[in-house]
């Protein structure tokens, strides 16, 4: 089977650890990092920067999206190492308790969240939509978000929030 | 002294737990950090049904970091009775065992489990197993196993069954004016956002503590030690934040079953998440067939309703819901009948999702109504006011409450529903076509037994602590704001605890009950808090309250206040220090009390709505848009209106994937879901939704339960996507009834 051949290149195969400098909110390391890791688990799980969440793994759902170099991505979709030199900022770097972003004290108040899942997905979306400076109504910011999902529905809420941020109701 | 305004139930707060989602700083199952943790990654059946005649896992246990492969071969010892694996759901049958033996029973089936150092080198390693099956003929196509539909003998506690009256038959042979025809719903996942994920702590001692995505970590925990052989003592469950459930954490899922199962095998610590696509191995809502037959004179007043309905079952388990009893609830008519059946197909065993049973039921019927009524030439909602019952007209009981009426009322006014024309396609905008819709929704208002203890410090800081869950339901803020009612605390002075196997008892967070139970539950503790400080109060010198009994008092800013003289105010750090209190601490339970069980005083406890749509429909292309959602739900008293408004958001929302997107497809060759994923199962995302609405009736209700509380996690799905279906029709003059309203079916 093809499938065993793999296995045994694999097996054989020295694993090649790649060197890879990333700044982490602020934070800039040099690590020695597997190929195939996804920028997501190596936040997740070599962070423990959980607040970067894992809904699909396959780009389909917004959970994971983090900001890069001021961009959102989604993370799931990254391999860590080809961001040798990269910014990344996640939601614990966006703000903290005690000290919240903008976006996050007004998810509080529009209560723009159930579960709470989809949220820093959504924040860091919500951020990376603003630096993009497209985003001005609410027709608008409902297409440009539509790469979040909230399962539990807050859409409403969480528009009513960017919006309020933004600083233009539509 | 000024007094701050007092917050307390009613009040709109903030979610307490809030600040913890928002930053990412509010840890789920999978994400609680444990030393030297294995990852395990899911092996799932690739056939329908049959067995598994070998497993190749050579090239699996080559990988570096592959630590072992767990199969039905090699487990170690797990109990076998079905007893042992039954959870509080108590689905009549042989529940799943996972890895139990060779059989196969469905499609995507865990056989195996691949246990590594990383996760990635788990991931791969189960790409690496090889397994040869032994297959046998199944059939996935509900359509097929109709024609073996059954009546189960065991009926699922909370099953009720249906009660005809009249002659439907007859009267239905005898309307002037008939609708009948078979309505359908697909099946749906409940797909909520956060994955099933388990993370076994291994302690060394035999005790294990397991961070679990659950809606009760009573229940996982009772399992644990029942198929384990755990001494409850060394099994502790948690669930502080699950991102989203909506009935699928009701039961345990496998992924806990096997990530405890290596745990105790390998002697480490284990975490086992599932993948998207797995999220489709378990748990689903039942795809479903109502027949509906209604009759009416030709001014509209029903005279027979009948109404049959078929839901979809594993070969394995009974899962019954309550589908066919709304209707011969909600509306007067003299003569109606119904029947239920199931259908077993060679999936998982169909679940509970979001109003299980009323969200197929009830929608389905309120499209039939809908059809009644333009055969009678009546308004959608004159009609529903023509057969209007102010009792439950099935069981011929009076309703604790119901504001439906109200609810009609002030849901058309904010819709502005007597701007419509009559008329279907009569509507128009450009090149869409606009439509109006209308639909009733119901949901019972339940209340289960539930503990929870309260704890005071001289510091004036209040812990309340109940094992129930807050599954984005809001339950920490509902606790937090029952606390500082009862104690006249501010809430920044409460902390609310949930979500422990080691708290006061509660049952799994499902069904709409958490609130009136853990709420009810919190102010009983409260209140026996609030007794002891009285009582500590008369140890202070002097005795300023004068021998006040506790209905002469009231708790204000963390004081005991004379009703009569409020000028009187003892604080409580006061006379805690007179009694020599450092704490006080009271743990009390809320049940559903004598009266209810007493025959001669029952009465039906429901919530209601009715629920406004207005869709735009591309005439060429059949692209609908839901513009408009107006919901106003009758639902007794509302805690805490903030979290409230967004659980009938969040039903609605899924209410709009039920009418337009959400459908399993099933590749009935394999016998597999084929759409198991969030790229080709759609649910609603941000551009499709528009203006949602949600009103508030008000509905005092001191009989409902002990908070006047009545839920309201399912109710704002039920009937949804019937006012969408319902204003589609308006809209295009094409009536749909089957669910989902795909583009195709509109331009067919
Ligand atoms: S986890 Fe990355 S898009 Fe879903
Ligand atoms: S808040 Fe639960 S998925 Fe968005």
């Amino acid at each position: 089977m093809s499938t065993a051949v793999n296995s045994a290149t694999y097996a054989a195969m020295p694993i090649g650890r790649v060197p890879t400098t990333l700044t982490i909110n602020g934070q800039t390391r040099t690590r020695a990092i597997e190929p195939w890791t996804t920028l997501l688990d190596l936040l997740r799980e070599g962070e423990d920067l959980i607040g970067t969440k894992k809904g699909c793994d396959h780009g389909q759902c917004g959970a994971c999206t983090v900001l890069v170099d001021g961009r959102r991505i989604n993370s799931c979709l990254k391999l860590a190492v080809t961001l040798d030199g990269a910014e990344i900022t996640t939601i614990e770097g966006l703000g903290q308790p005690g000290n919240l972003h903008p976006l996050q004290s007004a998810f509080c108040d529009h209560d723009a969240f159930q579960c709470g899942y989809c949220t820093p997905g959504q924040i860091c979306s919500a951020q990376g939509l603003i630096n993009e400076g497209k985003a001005r109504t609410r027709d608008e910011v409902r297409e440009l978000m539509s790469g979040n999902l909230c399962r539990c529905g807050a859409y409403t809420n969480i528009i009513d929030a960017v919006l309020d941020v933004i600083g233009e109701q539509a | 002294m000024a007094t701050a305004a007092k917050i307390g139930i009613g009040s709109a707060i903030n979610r307490v737990d809030g600040v913890e989602k928002v930053t990412g700083t509010a840890r789920y199952a999978a994400e609680h950090p444990v030393e030297n943790l294995l990852y395990g990654y899911i092996v799932e059946a690739a056939i329908a049904k049959g067995r598994v005649l070998s497993v190749d896992e050579d090239a699996a246990r080559a990988v570096p970091g592959v630590v072992e492969v767990i199969t039905h071969l090699n487990r170690p010892h797990v109990a076998w009775t079905d007893h042992s694996y039954q959870d509080e759901m108590k689905i009549p049958g042989s529940p799943f065992r996972p890895l139990y033996d060779d059989r196969i029973h469905f499609s995507q089936q865990p056989i195996a489990l691949v246990l590594a150092e990383t996760f990635e080198a788990a991931r791969y390693a189960a790409s690496l197993i090889e397994i040869a099956y032994e297959t046998e003929a199944h059939n996935t196509d509900f359509d097929v196993a109709l024609d073996d539909e059954y009546v189960p003998k065991k009926k699922r506690s909370g099953y009720v069954p249906p009660k005809d009256r009249g002659d439907a038959a007859q009267a239905f042979a005898d309307a002037p004016l008939r609708v009948a025809g078979d309505y359908r719903l697909a099946p749906e996942h409940h797909n909520a956002m956060e994955m099933f994920g388990s993370t076994v702590e291994w302690h060394g001692d035999g005790s294990i503590t397991v961070w679990d995505k659950t809606q009760g970590s009573q229940g996982v925990h009772a399992y644990l030690a029942s198929v384990f052989g755990f001494s409850k003592k060394k099994v502790r469950v948690l669930n502080p934040y699950v991102g989203g459930a909506f009935g699928s954490g009701l039961r345990p899922q496998h992924q806990v079953f096997l990530a405890v199962l290596a745990a105790k095998m390998l002697e480490r610590s284990v975490r086992v998440t599932m993948t998207r696509q797995q999220m489709f191995s378990h748990a689903y809502r039942p795809q479903a067939v109502q027949s509906i037959a209604l009759g009416a004179e030709t001014t509209g007043k029903l005279t027979a309703i009948r109404n049959a309905a078929t839901t979809s079952t594993s070969r394995y388990e009974d899962n019954m819901e309550n589908v066919v009893t709304w209707g011969l609830m909600n509306y007067d008519c003299p003569n109606a009948d119904a029947e239920y059946t199931l259908a077993q197909i060679d999936t998982p065993t169909s679940a509970d999702m979001r109003a299980p049973g009323a969200a197929t039921g009830m929608t389905l019927f309120e499209i039939a109504i809908d059809e009644m009524a333009y055969a009678a030439k009546v308004d959608p909602l004159e009609f529903r006011l023509i057969n209007y019952s102010p009792i439950d007209a099935m069981n011929g009981t009076p309703y604790t409450s119901k504001a439906l009426r109200e609810a009609f009322r002030e849901g058309a006014e904010a819709f502005k529903w007597s701007e419509r024309s009559a008329e279907p396609r009569s509507m128009r905008e450009g090149n869409e076509l606009i439509g109006w819709g209308c639909a009733t929704g119901m949901w019972d208002a339940q209340f289960s037994k539930t503990s929870a203890s309260a704890k005071l410090s001289a510091n004036g800081h209040l812990e309340v602590a109940c094992a129930t869950s807050d599954i984005g339901t809001g339950s920490y803020t509902v606790m937090t704001l029952v606390a500082a009612d009862t104690l006249g605390l501010p809430p920044e002075q409460i902390t609310a605890k949930l979500g422990d196997s080691d708290l006061p008892a509660a049952p799994v967070e499902g069904g709409s009950w958490g609130a009136a139970s853990s709420g009810a539950a919190v102010q009983l503790a409260c209140q026996a808090v609030g007794k002891k400080l009285l009582k500590a109060a008369g140890k202070i010198a002097g005795e300023p309250l004068d021998g006040a009994k506790i209905e002469d008092v009231l708790f204000e800013d963390g004081c005991i206040v004379l009703k009569d003289t409020p000028t009187v105010r003892v604080p409580f750090g006061d006379a805690m220090r007179a009694a020599d209190l450092t704490e006080i601490e009271e743990e009390a339970t809320a049940a559903p009390g004598f009266g209810d069980m007493w025959k001669g005083l029952h009465k039906s406890k429901n919530t209601h709505s009715a629920i406004f749509a207005e869709v735009r429909v591309d005439e060429e292309l059949g692209v609908v848009r839901v513009t408009r959602i107006v919901d106003a739900v009758a639902a007794g008293r509302i805690i805490n209106p903030k979290t409230a408004r967004s659980q009938i958001l969040g039903g609605v929302v899924m209410g709009i994937g039920m009418a337009l997107h959400e459908e399993t497809f099933s590749d009935h060759r394999l016998g597999r879901w084929m759409n198991h994923n969030f790229g080709e199962y759609h649910v609603p995302v941000h551009a499709d939704i528009h203006d949602i609405q949600v009103i508030f009736v008000d509905e005092s209700d001191p009989e409902v339960t002990p908070l006047g509380v009545k839920g309201l996690g399912e109710i704002g799905i039920v009937g949804t996507a019937a006012a969408i279906a319902n204003a589609i029709y308006h809209a295009t003059g094409k009536r749909v009834r089957s669910l989902p309203i795909t583009i195709d079916k509109i331009l067919e």
